[in-house]
């Protein structure tokens, strides 16, 4: 375990993006060990869900490396969907197969990528659900769920897959406040298992919790990379000290005093 | 009078002759629906293709079938082809020919408009689950699709059913056309057998279009629920 936890399994390498003359992402460079958690903070558009995206292939790039397991993503392309089948993705907007049932949805992946064996995907899918509590739920239709119900569903789908890594792209951006709880429990929990995951995020205080690295973005270009006690205490750079300032609220009452 | 003309139907053949026309009826519209189902899907496809050449050219036949009423395209084949290309076609294969050609188009459309109702990030979710091209359709945006294209390819059936009643006039004696000729047959003796006869073929057609648009009916609220 001591060993495996210093295995690097995704190594991004001065990736570039470029959408049209736009540059979304200027030479990003990451690493992530086995059983790493890391969270992507930065403010919207500054290319994280992008980078996320480039992981899995979903986005082509114009320079660098994403190296997954010895694997360069970008490079195979025709095989990517071999790939793709250790690297579990959850999204924002919760798309469940609206045709499936909850359990059909979590069990798709396995039987028909992976071609495992029905009844122990069932199994395994089963006991998934349990975990996230929604057992009643198994038959029931995406429709019938709540938004975070669903992202929950949308998490134990990756996860039946046995992936080596997890990217969840601002998993809880689109859910009610009341919601996002319940979602990012489930991750606290993945995380406890030792999971590897890269986290895209703006829940500042989960993102504490949880990473075991915090990586800021600007503009297309990584500028912090640290643990979260070092950035959320002591930034280095203004740029990130005025994004987290973001996050607090002055006093309106005091503030008015100030005006007058 | 009335049962006199009620009698008629039951002379002879009559009866059994009408539903032997009901059937030419239901054979052509049988036949094309199936043909216009497989090629609209290609069709489809071929609509959303990458190049646009071919784009431009599915764009002009749609356009065309649109445009042509179905009568003019039965006498175009039917006529216009025997006559240029020395083509003797059938009644019966023109009007699956034209009905084809005419089907296709519309539920191609069909079908490429519920083929991009699909959300983008249905084809995301899929390929992040490791599908193929060909899985993701097959297990994914397919059984979607037709879910979505089902009342309005119902609706489109019904209209084919109805429309070959046109065919009558490239000579093919399917339901309208035996009642035609058994109302000729009797025009003299009991004048009141059309309105009979035709009573009777309102009602075949009823018996079939009225269950399709009720599946239909059905299809659209359920599909509706389920999104």
């Amino acid at each position: 375990m001591k060993i495996n936890q210093k295995e690097i399994i995704l190594e991004i390498d001065h990736l570039e993006k470029q959408y049209e003359e736009r540059k979304i992402l200027n030479q990003v460079s990451l690493q992530v060990k086995k059983g790493e958690v890391i969270v992507i903070l930065g403010p919207s558009g500054c290319g994280k869900s992008t980078l996320l995206r480039c992981v899995n292939g979903l986005e082509e790039i114009q320079g660098g490396l994403v190296s997954f397991n010895g694997w360069n993503v970008h490079d195979n392309k025709n095989k990517i969907y071999e790939v793709r089948q250790k690297i579990g993705m959850v999204f924002q907007s919760y798309e469940l197969f609206p045709h499936l049932t909850i359990l059909q949805n979590v069990m798709l992946g396995p039987t028909k990528v992976q071609h495992r064996n029905k009844e122990e995907v069932k199994k395994e899918a089963i006991q998934l659900l349990e975990r996230v509590g929604l057992s009643e739920k198994v038959n029931a239709y995406p429709r019938q769920l709540s938004g975070g119900q669903r992202q929950r569903v949308a998490i134990v789908r990756a996860l039946c897959m046995k992936p080596e890594i997890m990217l969840l792209d601002e998993i809880t951006a689109a859910l009610d406040p009341e919601m996002v709880r319940e979602v990012l429990d489930v991750v606290l929990e993945l995380a406890k298992q030792g999971i590897t995951m890269v986290i895209v995020t703006h829940e500042m205080a989960f993102a504490k919790a949880i990473a075991d690295r915090i990586v800021f973005m600007d503009e297309g270009v990584i500028l912090e990379e640290t643990t979260p006690e070092q950035f959320f205490s002591n930034p280095s750079t203004d740029r990130a000290r005025r994004f987290l300032s973001g996050f607090s609220y002055e006093k309106v009452k005091e503030e008015e005093k100030v005006a007058i | 009078m009335w049962q006199s003309a009620i009698d008629v139907l039951f002379q002879g053949r009559n009866a059994i002759r009408l539903l032997e026309g009901l059937w030419v009826t239901i054979r052509i519209a049988l036949i094309s629906i199936a043909l216009s189902i497989l090629l609209g899907m290609l069709f489809g496809f071929l609509m959303k293709s990458e190049r646009r050449l071919v784009r431009f050219l599915c764009k002009i036949y749609l356009e065309f079938i649109r445009i042509m009423p179905q009568l003019v395209l039965l006498f175009l084949v039917y006529f216009g082809l025997a006559r240029t290309l020395q083509l003797n076609l059938s009644g019966e294969s023109a009007s699956i020919l034209v009905f084809t050609l005419w089907g296709t188009a519309e539920m191609g459309d069909l079908f490429r408009g519920a083929l991009e109702s699909i959300p983008k990030h249905q084809y995301e979710s899929g390929m992040a689950l490791g599908f193929t091209n060909r899985q993701l359709y097959v297990q994914v945006i397919l059984p979607q699709t037709i879910r979505r294209l089902l009342p309005q390819a119902m609706n489109l059936v019904t209209r084919m059913i109805k429309t070959t009643s046109l065919v009558v006039l490239i000579g093919v004696v399917e339901v309208v056309k035996v009642g035609q000729q058994i109302i000729e047959a009797t025009r003299l003796t009991t004048p009141g057998t059309a309105l009979v006869v035709y009573s009777v073929i309102f009602f075949l057609y009823f018996m079939i279009c009225y269950p399709i648009t009720r599946i239909a009916k059905r299809l659209e609220q359920s599909v509706e629920g389920g999104s």
